[in-house]
């Protein structure tokens, strides 16, 4: 028989440390959906979604039941969707958000990701219309997320791209701004943005992906700091190796879902995403690992060194308990989803600043910042531009998911509610880069992407 | 088909005694049972077969978690895939 201690470990893992499948994201390919006519390529969208997609909430209920894991979100990720309407006559594309919105609510799921588009090097046909047409969609949906690439390590930065998606993040939280600037909370600017990604509100269904498959991202920041906290004083290879270990357990439980649902869903299996992702639930957060492992407060100087260790020794720990692994896999900084983040904001002891370093070794971002509604355009342009810097250079995944809280200063409050939380609205640096931001063109791919 | 029923809580008369009449019922057999007490809990861990289970695997769950509420116990039931890929390589 298992060994009871294992059996009983598992149990507290999910009873009491939040231990959790945080999503099984469905990833559909649209290519075959593209039609001259609009309202024709919206009702093949609709109904190919609703036929892949159709058993995906029920299949994971099951599953959940069955294996006793909680399985929080069913999701679907389509093909970026301005490569699709680019087919179609007619400049606005947010019929085609009209249309995820609504099989995104006939499939039951939680959030449909795709309302996206490519431009690192430059803006294809339909490009330029998506994103202008970013804030009325996702002020007219509910369901909808959307992201644009602005930057990649092979194509450098499309400085055209990151200027424009500074005036719309701004526009997007003012037309929700009665709403709580929610909209923004929806839209990531990124920088080589995975093609597989299971997690929202960046994910989309690359154009090299299959013609759908299933994505799983794990969780479990709480079952990390809890074996932490367990494992008391000790040299930091070891806190690595607990780490690793903690991470290669709760992978194979991902591997497990992913597997069972790629079977039951007749669907291949894609990638398993090693996230540490946590949520505005107490001891479910990545700032308390930090902080067990010797920090006041998240934000401290060391930060920085100690999500380096986590975010290495989580891929460590998962990559042998997956066959494939992809997506952003890593830790999260979100900084409103994250209970000890929160804390830090409020207490002043984590800057807009700092947080910046951490994206440099973390698998993200900058993630769910709430700054002031009366940011200039360009500074939210600028604070994209370092970020996608950041992700060029280090050839990782950087993305910029920032809240301009309209009518709302520094140190004030926003609140969202649910798993997308809260926290004060964090200063900016105010010095104008204006002259920069409009000069537009590229940033050169840098040195380190020409390997071939 | 094999699956994990483990029940926690405060130990008293009669758990194993329901827990096995819910099985019983079902045609759940029960294979092995272990228990301990784990700090001041009592931690039983029974693993069945449920390839000839009468009812839908969610049905058995439900039933056993409504049997351990009633008594201040938690009982889960899964899969024992979840515990042999996340303990075993």
């Amino acid at each position: 028989m298992i060994n009871s201690h294992d059996i009983l470990e598992t149990i507290r893992m999910i009873d009491s440390e939040n231990l959790d499948v945080r999503t099984i994201t469905m990833g559909i390919s649209l290519f075959d959906c593209a039609d001259e006519d609009a309202a024709r390529a919206c009702g093949k969208i609709y109904d190919k979604i609703c036929r892949c997609a159709g058993n995906l909430v029920k299949t994971g209920e099951d599953i959940s039941k069955e294996y006793g894991i909680p399985i929080i979100h069913k999701r679907i990720s389509v093909t970026p969707i301005a490569m699709i309407a680019a087919a179609s006559r007619g400049k606005n594309p947010v019929c085609f958000a009209k249309a995820l919105d609504r099989a995104a609510k006939s499939t039951g799921v939680n959030f449909i990701g795709g309302y996206s588009a490519l431009v690192h090097k430059g803006f294809g046909p339909g490009d330029r219309a998506l994103i202008d047409s970013i804030p009325q969609a996702l002020s007219e949906t509910e369901l909808v997320c959307s992201s644009v690439n602005v930057g990649t390590t092979k194509a450098g930065i499309n400085m055209d791209a990151v200027e424009k998606m500074g005036r719309v993040v701004l526009d997007v939280a003012k037309a929700t701004a009665a709403d709580n600037c929610i909209g923004a909370a929806k839209l990531v600017v990124f920088c080589n943005a995975p093609e597989d990604n299971p997690f929202m509100a960046g994910a989309f269904h690359g154009p090299g992906e299959a013609d759908c498959a299933v994505n799983v991202g794990v969780s479990g920041p709480g079952v990390v700091r809890a074996a932490l906290a367990k494992a008391g004083d000790c040299r930091m290879d070891e806190v690595a190796n607990i780490v690793k270990k903690t991470a290669f357990k709760v992978t194979r439980m991902g591997q497990l879902v992913a597997r069972e649902a790629s079977r039951r869903l007749h669907v291949p299996f894609g990638i398993v995403d090693l996230s540490l992702a946590p949520t505005p639930a107490v001891g479910d957060s990545v700032a308390h690992i930090l902080e067990e492992m010797g920090l006041e407060s998240c934000g401290a100087h060391g930060t920085t060194a100690a999500l380096a260790l986590l975010n290495d020794a989580v891929k460590k720990g998962g990559i042998m308990a997956s066959s494939h692994v992809g997506g952003l896999s890593g830790a999260f900084i979100p900084v409103t989803e994250d209970a000890g983040m929160i804390d830090a904001a409020r207490c002043g002891s984590l800057s807009l600043t700092k947080l910046e370093a951490m994206t440099s070794v973390c698998s993200v971002g900058l993630d769910m910042i709430p700054v002031p509604g009366d940011t200039p355009p360009e500074i939210l342009s600028a604070i994209l531009a370092d970020e996608a810097a950041i992700g060029m250079v280090n050839s990782k995944t950087t993305a910029v998911r920032l809240i301009p809280a309209i009518g709302k200063q520094a140190g004030d409050e926003l609140n969202f509610g649910g798993l997308l939380g809260g926290g004060p609205v964090m200063e900016v640096n105010r010095w104008s880069p204006l002259k920069l931001i409009r000069r537009g063109g590229r940033i050169p791919a840098p040195i380190q992407s020409l390997k071939n | 088909m094999r699956a994990v029923i483990t029940v926690i809580g405060k130990d008293m008369v009669g758990i194993l005694a329901r827990v096995s009449k819910i099985c019983a019922e079902n045609e759940v057999n029960v294979l092995e049972v272990t228990q301990s007490i784990l700090q001041d809990l009592f931690a039983m861990i029974m693993l069945v077969d449920i390839s000839n289970c009468k009812v839908p695997f969610s049905d058995l769950s439900d039933q056993l978690t409504e049997v351990g509420s009633g008594m201040n116990l938690v009982i889960h039931v899964m899969h024992e895939d979840i515990f042999n890929s996340m303990h075993r390589i």
